[in-house]
């Protein structure tokens, strides 16, 4: 490295020169397609449109008030919540079931494991069809008609998402199963453990982590939620299965752009809410492994 | 922002060594066995079954399915002829192929930006390092569904509406790829590229020659799980779609099959033929799957 100390600073710039460049399409596409779109958002927010979108009036952060008090992305807001509260528990507690079912030494497990793994297969519109087709109040194969009830509509949507998830979670939880030391296992069973308190004891403490994250992953697939929604229920009825996605997405039109705009700076927040708190309120009380 | 840069991937967990599977107790093993096979073959019923049932539907004539009486697990006057019928009302196949073009489009790019970027990440010296892979993890906090309006205004502008390059150019930068293809690179030796510069490798020589071949493994998990995600959108490519008939991916195809309740079998017929691609991907690249879709969870 001697004979490279004199032309150092000519190196550096080199170097430099050469992370603009490795950086460059990256960077290029982040700022057209992430970071300005985020300021355009920000800004649309405090502008209200005509009908042909031209004529921008600005109203500063009096349309931001209007929107967010509004009953409209309240009600937004609160399907999207609602959605989380269906999928997410469910998709932890049946993601561990079939990870602890499916960890253990027996013949033909893999044929299990691959099984249980399966729904990842499927993309959102696949398993939107065909949780359409199970729950259709015409034809539909489970005879139900909760896609028509206000109540249950969202929830009989979610069941597609359960069930897609199925595969994601208990390949994570697997994969954390997998890290838990086998000797600390016979030790407890050793110190007259059952399988019961092995569990709750050591297992769940150990793969906390991977707990919370599949808890984040799935959280914001269900705040994401948009095809399942489009697919089996239309929103309806009546709009009581419209989550904030679904409502962005009906904000195209010119003159809808500004409250279509400021939905999305909401939407922008809560999942950067939920994301932060999980870290911080989980952080401590999960055990990360040495 | 109030969290450091690598918090944002969660890449955090550190564990111990791969255990196997916990030893059943020798002398109840046997009836333990049983008891577990049974548990493992009815959950597996259940995770089969909206499969199953939706599968029996398709090839079931629609009237004979609806009778009453008629068994939901078993098929009713089989009609191999739907899938047939829903590739050509769907136009499936050139739906899959557009598909398949705007994937590896997706794919490809983001593992060429991805690659350089890593690279310059783990092996460059150069100023704001530290806020510039920042900003870069910031974008994890901004999906599509965020950015969704201001995206479409600007696909606009560039007339990209109905295009490959307006469903593809916006996802061929990606944060997490950037993330975990610097992770692999960080991994190698660095008596590597010592004994490399050595020998008067450059850094476009040795990123070539060497940080990418024995990052292999890492890559090729996360161009499966990118593959996969490009295969599965929906709603971008909903939104930039406005002449379906010629454009549609085939996750969009499949909407147009949902119109009617009575036409519920070809419906389902179109989402399995959906669903091939990634099925013999899952059969063919199972490990590499479920590496890139564990990376953030567990390190190991």
């Amino acid at each position: 490295m001697a004979e490279r100390e004199t032309p150092a600073r000519a190196s550096r710039l080199a170097e430099t020169g050469m992370a603009a460049l490795f950086l460059a399409p990256s960077i290029i596409l982040f700022a057209l397609f992430f970071f300005y779109p985020f300021e355009q958002l920000v800004l649309r927010g405090l502008y209200r449109n005509n009908a042909q979108g031209t004529n921008l009036r600005y109203v500063g952060w009096s349309q931001y008030k209007d929107v967010l008090t509004g009953d409209d992305f309240r009600a937004g807001l609160v399907h999207s919540l609602q959605y989380v509260l269906y999928t997410v528990p469910a998709g932890l507690i049946l993601g561990t079931l079939l990870a602890v079912a499916a960890h253990r030494k027996l013949r033909g497990i893999r044929i299990f494991q691959t099984i249980f793994s399966s729904t990842v297969a499927t993309s959102v519109a696949v398993a939107s069809v065909l949780f359409y087709v199970l729950l259709n109040s015409q034809t539909g194969v489970l005879k139900v008609d909760w896609l028509n009830d206000p109540n249950l509509a969202l929830f009989g949507v979610s069941l597609s998402s359960i069930w897609q998830n199925l595969g994601l979670s208990f390949i994570i939880v697997l994969a954390g199963l997998q890290t838990v030391p086998t000797e600390l296992m016979e030790a407890a069973t050793l110190d007259g453990y059952g399988p019961v308190r092995r569990f709750f004891r050591i297992t769940l403490p150990l793969i906390s982590p991977v707990l919370l994250f599949l808890t984040v992953v799935l959280v914001i697939f269900a705040l994401q939620a948009f095809a399942q929604i489009e697919l089996i229920s239309r929103g309806g009825p009546a709009g009581h299965s419209e989550t904030l996605v679904y409502k962005i997405f009906q904000h195209q039109t010119p003159d809808q752009l500004g409250v279509g705009s400021v939905m999305a700076v909401g939407l922008f927040v809560v999942t950067f809410i939920v994301t932060l708190a999980q870290f911080l309120l989980l952080d401590r009380r999960v055990h990360y492994g040495d | 922002m109030g969290i450091e840069a690598e918090e944002l991937v969660p890449g955090v967990v550190v564990a111990g060594p791969r255990s196997e599977a916990p030893p059943e107790a020798p002398n109840r093993s046997w009836l333990a066995a049983v008891g577990w096979y049974v548990l493992l073959i009815g959950l597996s019923l259940l995770v089969l079954l909206p499969v199953w049932l939706t599968l029996m539907r398709a090839l079931s004539t629609p009237a004979a399915a609806v009778k009453p009486g008629a068994s939901p697990f078993l098929p009713h006057e089989v009609q191999w002829g739907v899938f047939r019928r829903a590739i050509d009302q769907g136009n499936l196949w050139a739906a899959l192929g557009r598909s398949m073009v705007v994937t590896i489009l997706i794919t490809g790019g983001q593992l060429v930006t991805s690659v350089l970027a890593a690279y310059a990440f783990a092996y460059l010296r150069f100023p704001f390092k530290r806020v510039i892979f920042a900003l870069f993890m910031a974008t994890l906090l901004l999906p599509i569904e965020v950015t969704l309006l201001p995206n479409l205004h600007t696909v606009r502008d560039l007339d990209w509406f109905n295009s490959y390059q307006g469903m593809a150019v916006p996802f061929m930068a990606t944060a997490l790829g950037t993330f975990l293809i610097r992770q692999g690179f960080l991994g190698v030796p660095s008596e590597i590229r010592d004994a490399t510069r050595l020998e008067g490798y450059g850094h476009w020589s040795y990123l070539w020659k060497f940080a990418v071949p024995l990052t292999r493994p890492v890559i090729a998990s996360f161009t499966v799980i990118s593959f996969l995600a490009a295969y599965n959108q929906y709603l971008w490519p909903r939104a930039v779609v406005t002449d379906s008939n010629n454009w549609s991916t085939i996750q969009i195809a499949l909407r147009d099959l949902t119109t009617t309740p009575e036409t519920s079998n070809i419906a389902v017929a179109g989402a399995l033929v959906a669903a091939i691609p990634i099925v013999v991907l899952l059969i063919l690249f199972s490990r590499q799957i479920v590496q890139g879709l564990t990376a953030g969870a567990v390190k190991g």
